[in-house]
């Protein structure tokens, strides 16, 4: 099986990055560089009240005396944070709610991308916030939204119409300088989505976001902040793609979620961001903090991702559970093939009495990639009857690659429950033989049993989401067989 | 409708088979026998393709075509069909998934159209009671947990879906009990058509009860070394494998 396998990933290494286009865009950006005039800049340009310049600026100063954090199982080089551009908005700014105002190359970005930001064709109700570079170009199914009394805007928008929601919230689960990444967030973020539901509301459609990087040498920093009162309930989608560029690019965002009394908020992530070349040459790093605090008794916060881009993930959505009885999911299919790697998974933080939490990580490695879980669990003195379950498993496709675990547990209540179950295995040729012989081909027969192994998470998507998925997968796997 | 002329094949450098020869037509059924290690299982490997064996000399022809120079799926898609000894377990893949994934790969590479949503469960309804299968196992992940009964009931639902042309039962009767058997044996009968055929690979007697072959051929050391109609099997049975040794010897 040997030359076979090898003469196979080079048919993948080979395969382009379906999403590496580039649009032609005018933009108007901020010269290269960090400093407190570009955090300024920011903000005036974005015509921020005071306290969001107070916000940024603080976070700005805190940044400048950490560090980038060194503990993962990851070679990053060195990134030159002088060397980057903090602010790209196209130029032409589209007016909201109109679409005959959306610049046509934009659209037909969206289009290439698949986005349904045309609101006539969409049928399945997905409202969708698109954000390009640093700005949020248009979020649809407003009016029907707001009939519910859901807020679904850009945050920018929202830092303008509602200050106390922000003020009261924001940072309120991820603090300005929680780490390095989440402060340089906090200083300079561009744009993200804000979504709000109100009391006893369950959000009549998912909603959705989808971010894209065009521009040359420009950070990402999008700063999401969902906030579900008593009693109410969404399902919060994010897609990310970038266009194949030579350098890395940095991708640093912040995701914040608030769950009160009984609310339930579900978040899933589509995330394929270009992950560079066979080389390893170029890629995203995708340093992103996620966390969701269930504040309110009874309350749930469920994080689905499925990673296949970037040339670095690290990533741990996490949950706070601080009510009592409330619950924290996490569900994770992380793919690294050639030379990417993920340093990913979650905290649970047991905080309430009777808390739940479940972790199902599935990853999967080919290539010469590195995949690694990394999770804590923590339950805290007065977390009485907290349980955890953890289910760890790695799929290798290959023998150049790697799978590692690390789970951690801090207990510091004898009535907890924590169960943790690991499991390493490598696709058999006799299963891929047994598809073959059905008259499935290798490439196919990949796919199929890669699916079925993440098949606990997809299951969490909305249909359409793991539809598109499960074809991702198999596009980032074809004929990496081991 | 296949055609095997002097096939030699080793694995780990040892040579299994030294030497096959033999012809299939259409609508017959051929039962090959022999004591364990004779060489029947790397028969059916050898033909399906699996890359563990080599093939040092001889041709395979299947209607026509030169079957080795052919990828294992190729081969399946031209309507050969092997039911596994040992089917293969694949987690978190549904029977319906797997049969569409199959049947349309395989109807794809004929020009054909492929089903529809809905027609292909028809077909699944249908293959279901020509086989006489329980609905829950198409229900469930291909194999996964499945009894060694289910097992082979699956392979032969599969065989049942797929339609192939040529079917190779490889010892599709070990571990069954009698009412397994009588479901397997039933449901090859049904399928059984004037333009298929079918191997049997088989240690026993038993299952010729269920399936009358037209031909039986004993499989020793690598090579045929006795072919003859169904009464051969009885023989065996009867007298075992060593009257056959004893002849070759002299």
């Amino acid at each position: 099986m040997g030359s076979e396998q090898d003469k196979l990933l080079e048919e993948v290494t080979n395969r382009e990055y379906q999403y590496g286009f580039h649009s032609d865009i005018e933009m108007d950006a901020l010269p290269k560089g960090l400093s407190e005039d570009v955090v300024r800049e920011i903000s005036r340009r974005k015509q921020e009240p005071d306290y969001m310049l107070e916000f940024r600026l603080a976070a700005y100063h805190n940044w400048l005396k950490m560090d980038s954090p060194d503990w993962a199982h990851l070679k990053i080089a060195t990134i030159d944070f002088q060397d980057m551009i903090y602010y790209a908005a196209p130029k032409k700014k589209p007016l909201l709610d109109s679409m005959d105002d959306v610049d046509p190359e934009l659209r037909a970005t969206f289009d290439k991308l698949g986005i349904p930001l045309d609101e006539q064709k969409i049928l399945s109700g997905v409202a969708v916030d698109a954000i390009i570079d640093s700005v949020s170009v248009k979020t649809t199914f407003r009016e029907t939204l707001a009939e519910k009394g859901v807020i679904f805007c850009s945050i920018s928008e929202a830092i303008r119409e509602y200050p106390d929601l922000v003020k009261k919230y924001l940072g309120s689960v991820v603090p300005p300088g929680d780490n390095f990444f989440a402060a340089l967030n906090s200083a300079v973020f561009s744009d993200g989505s804000f979504v709000f539901i109100p009391k006893g509301v369950r959000c009549p459609m998912e909603l959705s976001s989808y971010f894209r990087i065009n521009a040359l040498n420009t950070g990402q920093f999008e700063r999401t902040l969902i906030v579900a009162e008593d009693d109410s309930y969404v399902s919060y989608l994010e897609g990310c793609t970038a266009p194949m560029r030579d350098e890395n690019q940095l991708h640093a965002a912040v995701v914040e979620i608030v769950t009160l009394d009984r609310a339930e908020v579900k978040y899933s992530t589509v995330q394929n961001w270009y992950p560079g070349d066979k080389n390893g040459k170029g890629g995203i790093y995708n340093f992103v903090t996620k966390r969701g605090l269930c504040k309110g008794d009874y309350s749930k916060i469920s994080w689905t991702q499925v990673e296949t881009g970037s040339a670095i993930t690290w990533k741990y959505p996490s949950c706070v559970l601080m009510g009592n009885n409330t619950v924290g999911e996490f569900y994770s299919v992380a793919l690294t093939n050639n030379y990417q790697q993920a340093d990913t998974g979650t905290k649970m933080i047991h905080l309430g009495k009777n808390t739940r939490s479940l972790i199902v990580s599935k990853g999967i490695s080919a290539g010469k990639s590195q995949n690694s879980y990394r999770g804590l669990v923590k339950v805290s003195k007065r977390a009485d009857n907290a349980r955890n379950f953890s289910q760890c498993d790695s799929l290798l496709l290959g023998d150049k690659c790697g799978a590692h675990t690390f789970p951690y547990l801090e207990i510091n209540n004898s009535t907890a429950k924590v169960e943790h179950e690991a499991t390493t295995s490598k696709i058999g040729e006799d299963q891929i033989f047994y598809c073959n012989q059905r008259g499935i081909d290798t490439e196919d027969a990949v796919g199929l049993i890669v699916n079925g192994y993440v098949k606990e998470v997809i299951n969490q998507l909305p249909m359409e989401f793991a539809v598109e998925a499960q074809k991702l997968l198999q596009i980032s796997l074809e004929g990496s067989v081991g | 409708m296949l055609k095997i002329r002097n096939l030699h094949a080793m694995i780990d450098g040892k040579e299994i088979l030294r030497g096959i020869n033999l012809d299939i037509k259409a609508g017959e059924i051929h039962a090959i026998m022999g004591p364990n290690g004779s060489g029947k299982s790397t028969l059916a490997s050898v033909l399906t393709g699996n890359e563990a064996f080599e093939v040092v000399e001889g041709t395979v022809e299947f209607n026509g075509k030169d079957l080795l120079d052919m990828s294992p799926e190729d081969r399946a898609r031209e309507g050969l069909f092997l039911s596994f000894q040992y089917p293969v377990e694949i987690p978190g893949v549904s029977m319906t998934n797997f049969m569409r994934t199959a049947l349309n790969e395989q109807k794809k590479y004929r020009g054909e159209d492929i089903l529809s949503a809905s027609d292909f469960l028809k077909l699944m309804r249908d293959r279901k009671n020509l086989v006489d299968i329980d609905s829950d196992l198409t229900n469930r992940s291909v194999n996964e947990g499945f009894s060694g009964g289910e097992k082979k009931k699956n392979e032969i639902f599969q065989m049942a879906m797929l339609d192939p042309k040529l079917a190779i039962l490889d010892e599709t009767d070990s571990g069954l009990d009698i009412d397994a058997l009588r479901i397997v044996a039933n449901g090859v009968n049904k399928l059984r058509r004037p333009d298929n055929a079918t191997i049997l690979i088989t240690h026993y007697q038993r299952l010729l009860d269920y399936i009358i072959p037209d031909h039986v051929h004993v499989l020793f050391n690598g090579r045929i070394v006795k072919s003859a109609g169904k009464e051969l099997a009885h023989k065996l049975e009867e007298n075992g494998y060593d009257w056959i040794k004893q002849e070759l010897v002299e």
